[in-house]
């Protein structure tokens, strides 16, 4: 363990890039399986130990502490497991620490009941560093600064392959990755999941910033706004993934039954309804299904969902992702053929004449509440990733509106010493202020600043952690769609609000009304 | 008459040299003679009475001493008292053995003012010998570089120099600019702190695997691009916690602290068992808090002039 947490704040404290790579390259050529497998998937977001939820760790601590203090001391930390490690007294027992194999062990075959007993016992055997990795790795969620992909990439480093080698086989390992270690060591070949339905990364599109292609060279389609889904099947076992490769079959046990072809395929995942360009639903709408370990009939009856394709990746055990997205559309187009079109149908090609031509057409997306527009060259592979030149997506640019600071509440992690999640409103006929959002992105460091200056400098009220402000200050704030929702006083939800700008020169009574919001729903 | 009052006043009593709490342009000040010495290097020719440790004089019938509060070089605790009732200013302290400064002094009172900087139960300061050992392995790791640790110029600074020199560090060490004056002074008062190189103006190899103290805020500054391939150290009790040292870029957080920590304000209170607590700067909440949960009467004490969170 003592190796492990060690490694676990050398990157909480580098920096660069590289060095981090270094760092966890070193580790998992130094540490023995099965700690550095164990260890691989912390890092790259893949171990869950069921046992251990982190509601079981706030409760361990209000046992042990006073909750006053404990809420006191997770408010200026920012990060429950970080509060309880430093927190827990230091026992002087000379205990072995335990390595991290031997805490998943435990944690893993242990009762849900027994698993914070056994916490508590591992805790007692660490330093405050110690504590702090074991909490980590209990509760998965490392914050360490480290993409899965990094995590893949330092391992390429250890062992000398490519990471993109490594990526394509990675979701049909288990753990702890003995398999994927001998092949890193030259011990045996690569691990082959041959007869599995597993998930293949996606190929990702880079956003068309002030271009234009050439749409001999390029097709456009449209981009729907609800989930990117792959859906693998080798006849015998279907399953779907979403884009971090998580498995999303239980949510969507419809789709995966009227799958009926072999292969693997890549698509939208959509509400039927009459919002986007009167096709599907909107966003909003999808949510309702996200999330959910069990749905009922009347769930699937309420929002009825379909895919729209846009890609095949093998038909049957063929690897067709060498070929060009021309070859490939004319597979997909003969495979999807065969499906189901209750759940199924092509993303179809926008037939622009030329660039300006779809520019018009992209313009007008806004009235049929579509984000936008994809680009493709017609000639490239399906590759892993964002890769530059051959995939483009072309949103329309977002709405906004000036809304007035009402509350804010300290971030966590990184920021959790700032004031950096605004709540902010907008003004009813009778001149009340009603919240429509919250946002914590769009901002400067050094605007971070000044905000955090306002929030402290202009408390009107506290609530527990949140503070409520003078209303003065104008966030224009910038957003992709806006709809109705019964969750909130306004009325309407924001969909990915953030702030674009400060308007520090803006009177809080000229900020826009509700109304106004209203008019923008799509 | 005020303690450390923040803004200039007739008459002072100076618990100890840190400008929060040593304002310059009062009248009469009354300090340790350490101090006093500290608030002349940094305000120019300024006048005081000096009470060393242990001596006391009176003031409108009340007795007023200054006894050691183990922060930084002349610290004090001032004991009041009158018709037989004794409160305690505490200024800043800590209870930990320190070089460069006298120990602090438990001293029997009916009211203790006490300071809460790290009166969170997060804040346990770790053993300094085992944060100098950290400080030297980042070094012999990284000989082709340097370290550069930022540490406060009065006091901290000079506590890092004299704990290295206790581990047996004899090399020089280098210090920015803004220190020299401050170490001076400490020599001059029998703090050896060995052979001290100003780092302006050398050239990159030749401080290839030194360590240099700076001031925090000379870490990100362009003063630090001079260093060869610097590890950003700092010293301060805050860096126990992952994100602000990340906040603040820094690679090697030490945890070194001159004021008490959690387990230190709580055991002088319970040694002291005042009849009461006042709370001043830090987190009064959380050491009030605690005062109730262990029956000890406790109130917080608002003061201008002091940063409610973080060292600034």
């Amino acid at each position: 363990m003592q190796a492990f947490s060690a490694l676990i704040d050398g990157l909480i404290y580098t920096r660069s890039r590289d060095q981090k790579v270094r760092l966890i390259a070193d580790y998992l050529r130094d540490t023995p399986d099965p700690d550095r497998g164990w260890a691989l998937a912390a890092l790259a977001g893949t171990l869950s130990i069921a046992t251990v939820k982190s509601a079981a760790i706030r409760s361990m601590a209000e046992e042990r502490f006073d909750p006053m203090l404990f809420r006191m001391s997770r408010d200026y930390v920012g990060d429950t497991a970080e509060t309880v490690a430093l927190m827990w007294p230091d026992v002087k027992a000379d205990a072995a620490a335990p390595t991290v194999s031997e805490v998943i062990d435990l944690l893993n075959t242990a009762s849900r009941a027994r698993a914070p007993l056994l916490l508590a016992e591992l805790m007692d055997r660490l330093d405050a560093n110690g504590r702090y990795a074991l909490l980590k790795l209990a509760t998965g969620g490392m914050r360490v600064g480290i993409s899965a992909r990094l995590a893949k990439t330092a391992f390429g480093r250890a062992f000398g392959v490519s990471v993109d080698d490594v990526e394509e086989v990675w979701h049909a390992l288990r753990l702890p990755y003995a398999e994927l270690f001998a092949w890193g060591e030259g011990k045996s070949a690569r691990p082959d999941p041959a007869d599995s339905a597993f998930f293949r990364p996606f190929m990702l599109a880079h956003p068309l910033e002030d271009g234009n292609v050439d749409l001999e060279d390029f097709v456009a389609e449209w981009k729907w706004d609800g989930i990117r889904i792959q859906i693998a099947s080798t006849g015998g076992e279907t399953r779907l993934f979403s884009r971090g490769g998580d498995e999303v079959t239980a949510a969507f046990p419809e789709i995966a039954a009227a799958f009926t072809g072999i292969g693997v395929v890549d698509g939208e995942l959509l509400v039927r309804g009459d919002v986007q360009g009167g096709e599907a639903a909107s966003f909003n709408a999808l949510q309702q299904r996200l999330g959910r370990k069990n749905v009922t009939a009347a769930m699937q009856a309420e929002y009825p969902v379909f895919v729209r394709l846009y890609d095949i990746l093998f038909d049957g055990t063929q690897d067709l992702r060498s070929q060009s997205w021309s070859a490939r559309r004319e597979r997909l187009e003969y495979f999807a053929a065969r499906l189901d079109t209750v759940r199924f149908d092509l993303s179809a090609i926008i037939a622009a004449r030329d660039f300006d031509h779809l520019a018009e057409m992209r313009a007008g997306a806004r009235e049929a509440a579509i984000e936008g527009v994809m680009l493709k060259r017609r000639d490239s592979p399906y590759l892993a990733g964002r890769k530059v030149g051959l995939w483009y997506k072309w949103k329309r640019e977002p709405l906004v509106a000036d809304c007035v600071m009402m509350y804010a509440q300290r971030g966590s992690g990184k920021r959790s010493s700032f004031y950096s999640d605004y709540t902010f409103g907008c003004w009813t006929p009778d001149g009340t202020l009603l919240p429509v959002g919250k946002a914590y992105s769009g901002f400067s460091d050094a605007e971070l600043k000044w905000l955090d200056r306002f929030v402290r400098d202009n408390t009107v009220a506290r609530f527990g952690p949140v503070r409520e402000v003078e209303k003065s200050l104008v966030l224009e704030v910038a957003f992709d769609a806006v709809h109705e929702s019964k969750r909130h006083k306004s009325g309407i939800a924001m969909r990915f609000p953030r702030i674009s700008r400060l308007r520090r020169d803006k009177p809080a009574d000229e900020a826009d009304t509700i109304a106004a919001l209203r008019a923008m729903i799509g | 008459m005020w303690i450390d009052p923040s803004r200039p006043a007739e008459r002072a009593l100076v618990t100890h040299g840190h400008a929060d709490h040593a304002r310059s342009g009062h009248g009469a000040v009354w300090a340790t003679p350490e101090t006093l010495a500290i608030m002349a290097l940094r305000y120019g020719t300024e006048m005081g009475t000096p009470m060393p440790y242990g001596d006391g004089f009176e003031a409108n019938g009340v007795k007023i001493s200054f006894h050691p509060a183990g922060h930084v070089l002349g610290s004090a605790q001032i004991l009041l008292e009158h018709a037989g009732e004794r409160v305690i200013v505490t200024g800043d302290y800590k209870r930990r053995f320190d070089p460069t400064c006298a120990p602090f002094e438990a001293v029997a009172c009916d009211v203790l003012i006490t300071e809460a900087t790290f009166g969170l139960p997060v804040f346990t300061h770790p053993p300094i010998a085992g944060e100098i050992a950290k400080l030297l392995a980042a070094r012999e790791a990284n000989l082709d570089g340097c370290i550069v640790v930022g540490a406060y110029a009065l006091g901290k600074a000079q506590r890092v120099i004299a704990e290295l020199r206790r581990a047996g560090y004899d090399a020089p060490i280098y210090i920015h600019g803004a220190m020299q004056k401050m170490c001076d002074l400490y020599a001059a008062h029998d703090v050896p702190l060995g052979d001290l190189i100003l780092a302006t103006g050398l050239a990159k190899a030749e401080m290839k695997g030194a360590i240099v103290i700076a001031p925090p805020s000379a870490l990100n500054d362009r003063w630090a691009q001079r260093l060869p391939d610097p590890i950003t150290a700092m010293a301060s009790g805050w860096m126990r916690v992952r994100q602000r040292a990340r906040q603040r870029n820094v690679e090697l957080p030490l945890v070194i602290s001159d004021h008490a920590d959690w387990n230190e304000l709580t055991d002088t209170l319970l040694e002291l068992r005042p009849t009461e607590t006042w709370i001043t700067h830090g987190r009064t909440d959380a050491l009030g808090r605690w005062c109730e949960l262990h029956q000890l009467k406790a109130r917080a004490l608002d003061l201008v002039g002091r940063e409610d969170e973080d060292e600034s």
